[in-house]
């Protein structure tokens, strides 16, 4: 099945997934079933926006201008990271 | 060299377990139940664990739930904000025990699976009614939504059975499946003949892992892990030695590795005596072989030395007799015939010798 995510979708970690502040190495973390993933400064600013309210269509709107950036730039990438979690089963959406 | 933190700590409450695989990793001399840390220790060490590092805390056994105060160990470890996993075979946990684990914070919960029906299950477990206690525990964790990642170790005897082994994690609504072949420490050397499975049956299983990946993406994601004796490379071990993960035995011990109690000349420190970032740092035993530093030719002079470190510790010390040899799954290993003839000695007639409960 195709995983990519449509303007209307709205994406949330399911249970058992979630960020935390990992102050030993001074990062934030993906915490997942037996799994942690450091991210950087950008899937950080993408995970936060995943609430399960918002829409995907309104969290690139938001970063595009947060960051000053093309919208569909910004979607691109966004879709590549979100895509990649929700294989994992880490994303899910509403 | 500079030593990161580890990122993951695998307890083990108990060597206790009502099963008895006779591929358990566990040692062939287990602790006894009264050798077992209480659980005001366990805590603490949770707490040390978070405080250098470590974010992932794997609840592991023999069962752990053999330990009455599991619902309390795990509250101790959420408290501490570790992500807390529960390895199971789910015989003893009743519907009341998963509302307290779930009340006490428990992330997940990673469910082995010991064959795909009674009869097959029953008999590698070696326990009547194990498997339909345990079908009846993972409806209960569906029901209550708690993530679930299927755990099959495959060997000779049941790789066939890939097939509803997949179906059956869709079934139970897990998120995961691990298909893990056998590995031989502890108890399961005894079972190497028996349990070995046949390059054939490690070809036909990698196919399917990725043909159903590809089916049931964004419903079930897979890990699999194959055996290395049919690779020419050996895995790296948990990524180096003493480099992301430690063991706390039931007893206190601290080992690098499930499996590194089988490596004679190292000395293990305890909870009991030492704090946990010090034997992580400083200890003799973690620091034996860790980085590149201490390791033989072929590996020294070779381009793969930063992948794989040199393979597992145990395993060399298993097939070569030394633990600071070159893994000899490797084909540049001089001890990579040893290997070779392993292999040929896998049976499918060949007995089962049982793990014998402490
Ligand atoms: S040393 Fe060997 S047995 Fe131990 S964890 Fe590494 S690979 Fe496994
Ligand atoms: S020689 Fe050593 S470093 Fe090279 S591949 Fe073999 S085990 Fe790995």
């Amino acid at each position: 099945m195709s995983l990519a995510l449509s303007p209307d979708d709205r994406p949330y970690l399911p249970r058992g997934v979630r960020l935390h502040d990992d102050r030993v190495r001074g990062s934030t973390v993906l915490l997942a079933p037996e799994k942690a993933v450091e991210l950087d400064q950008i899937g950080v600013a993408i995970l936060s926006r995943v609430n399960g309210e918002d829409t995907f269509a309104q969290i690139i709107q938001d970063l595009a201008q947060t960051y000053n950036a093309p919208a569909q730039q910004i979607e691109q990438d966004v879709q590549r990271f979100l895509v990649g979690l929700r294989a994992r089963l880490y994303l899910m959406v509403h | 060299m500079s030593v990161p933190p580890p990122i993951a700590m695998l307890a083990e409450l108990t060597h206790r377990c009502p099963l008895s695989c006779p591929y358990c990793s566990n040692p062939l001399e287990m602790a006894a139940k009264e050798a077992e840390l209480d659980t005001e220790t366990w805590a603490d060490v949770f707490r040390q664990a978070a405080e250098m590092g470590v974010l992932q805390l794997h609840l592991s056994g023999g069962e752990p739930a053999s330990r009455r105060d599991l619902e309390e160990l795990t509250r101790a470890a959420h408290a501490a904000g570790l992500y807390t996993n529960l390895i199971t075979s789910a015989i003893g946990l009743t519907p009341r025990r998963l509302d307290a684990l779930e009340a006490a914070g428990l992330d997940h919960i990673q469910l082995s699976l010991q064959g795909t029906n009674a009869q097959l299950a029953d008999k590698i477990g070696g326990y009547r009614g194990g498997f339909d206690r345990k079908m009846q525990a993972a409806e209960e964790i569906a029901k209550r939504g708690i993530p679930l990642t299927l755990n099959a170790v495959m060997h000779r005897q049941n790789l066939d059975d890939l097939d509803r082994t997949i179906d059956m994690a869709v079934e139970l609504g897990a998120r995961r499946l691990e298909v893990a072949c056998v590995q031989f420490h502890g108890w399961a050397t005894k079972n190497i003949a028996a349990l070995l499975p046949t390059r054939e049956q490690t070809e036909a299983a990698k196919d399917k892992v990725a043909e159903a990946s590809k089916r049931l993406r964004g419903v079930l994601a897979f890990d699999f892990v194959p055996p290395d004796y049919y690779a020419d490379y050996p895995k790296s071990c948990m990524g180096g030695w003493g480099s992301a993960g430690l063991n706390v035995a039931p007893d206190g011990s601290v080992l690098p590795c499930h499996a590194a109690q089988t490596i004679p000349h190292l000395q293990f420190d305890n909870v009991r005596d030492t704090a946990l970032k010090s034997i992580w740092y400083d200890s003799a035993a973690f620091n034996a072989y860790r980085g590149t530093d201490w390791l033989p030719e072929p590996c020294q002079s070779c381009d793969r030395k930063e992948v794989d470190f040199g393979g597992c510790r145990c395993q060399a010390l298993a097939l070569a007799g030394d633990a600071g040899a070159t893994d000899p799954v490797c084909v540049k290993s001089p001890d990579h015939h040893r290997v070779v003839a392993m292999l040929a000695e896998g049976e499918d007639e060949a007995d089962l010798t049982y793990r014998v409960n402490a």
